[in-house]
């Protein structure tokens, strides 16, 4: 069956972020005073086939471990869910 | 693979979107008379050669992290066993990029703190040159060289633990200076952690460096600081042990 798991690609905690604090500087410039941290980070939405649940979230996380976050400076969370829609309204926006 | 040519041969690993191949292949050829072989990142074998360079440039697009995807070209896993017979193995700035991605290095390179890309002549600090012998045993510790950088992802990270490991192990190699030497925060040009512009591992035979020393190999384009690179190489092929080179 399909799947559709949407993986949060973050910093981690103590790597500097200088997008992240970029996009803060602009923020409170436009007036969002209370702006105290930007932390950027990637959104992947990934559409793949596996038997079960247990096979898709074991592709999830060796997906993130081989290639999606890199452990030096990353950390990868996701969420899982079966993807219910039909190949005439697919879910990954094209 | 036999190392007894006269002539040094380089391997030159070109991915898509690789850009300094053509320079160090007109460096190898035109200004020391090597050999060279370009080697396409599809390829599985590096074919007879003395040293492996990964240029710089932007494989596969830098596309979710640089280097990211280009570890898994094929041709890595010739170059992860040509570096663990103890070939000398350099990348030049994407190819520093790849290399940690590959784990041949520790560490990552990310985004310049500034979030500029950064092309400019940088003088950089030779720190432990012994470590790694066959990129940088004609220099000496404390030496001063100029070299040109040109990244917008060259601000190196790591760990506490592994930034103390490396400097305790002396594999900080490289640091970014002002010309008078010294390693401060306003001659670091992207933010890396204690200053650092290039490691080697632990066996001492695969150099990662975020400058580009194949342009700056010839005083006409404003420095040849780059040869001292590429002259130790030269050297170190011609003195290594006959024992050593059965080892490769």
């Amino acid at each position: 069956m399909r799947w559709l798991a949407e993986v949060h690609v973050s910093l981690r905690s103590g790597i500097a972020d200088p997008e992240g604090q970029t996009i803060g500087s602009a923020l409170r410039s436009l007036g969002y005073a209370t702006v105290s941290e930007v932390r950027s980070g990637k959104l992947l939405r990934i559409g793949f086939e596996a038997d079960d649940h247990a096979a898709a979230e074991a592709s999830v996380t060796d997906m993130c471990r081989r290639l999606l976050a890199n452990p030096v400076m990353e950390v990868a969370t996701w969420e899982l869910r079966a993807d219910e829609q039909t190949d005439e309204s697919p879910v990954l926006p094209s | 693979m036999t190392l007894t040519a006269a002539r040094p041969r380089v391997a030159v690993v070109v991915f898509p979107g690789t850009w300094s191949e053509r320079d160090f292949a007109h460096v190898a050829t035109e200004v020391l008379g090597w050999e060279h072989r370009l080697v396409w990142h599809l390829d599985t074998e590096l074919g007879a050669c003395d040293a492996v360079v990964l240029p710089g440039g932007f494989a596969h697009g830098d596309h979710l992290r640089t280097g990211a995807i280009a570890r898994f070209s094929p041709i890595m896993r010739a170059v992860e066993a040509f570096a663990s017979a103890g070939g000398p193995v350099m990348g030049s700035c994407n190819g520093f990029q790849v290399l940690t991605e590959a784990g041949l290095l520790p560490g990552a390179l990310m985004r310049n703190d500034h979030l500029e890309f950064r092309c400019d002549w940088q003088w950089l600090r030779v720190e432990r040159p012994g470590s790694c012998p066959a990129w940088l045993g004609d220099l000496a510790d404390g030496d001063r060289i100029r070299l040109p950088i040109s990244h917008g992802e060259g601000r190196y990270v790591a760990d506490e633990a592994t930034l103390d490991e490396l400097e305790a192990t002396a594999r900080v190699v490289l640091r970014y200076a002002d010309p008078g030497g010294a390693v401060t925060p306003a001659a670091n040009p992207n933010g890396s952690a204690r200053g650092i512009a290039g490691i080697t591992n632990a066996a001492g035979n695969v150099l990662g460096l975020m400058p580009h020393p194949e342009r700056a190999s010839e005083a006409e384009i404003g420095g040849a600081d780059g040869l001292r690179l590429f002259g130790s190489l030269e050297r170190w092929l011609q003195q290594r042990p006959a024992a050593a080179e059965r080892r490769l």
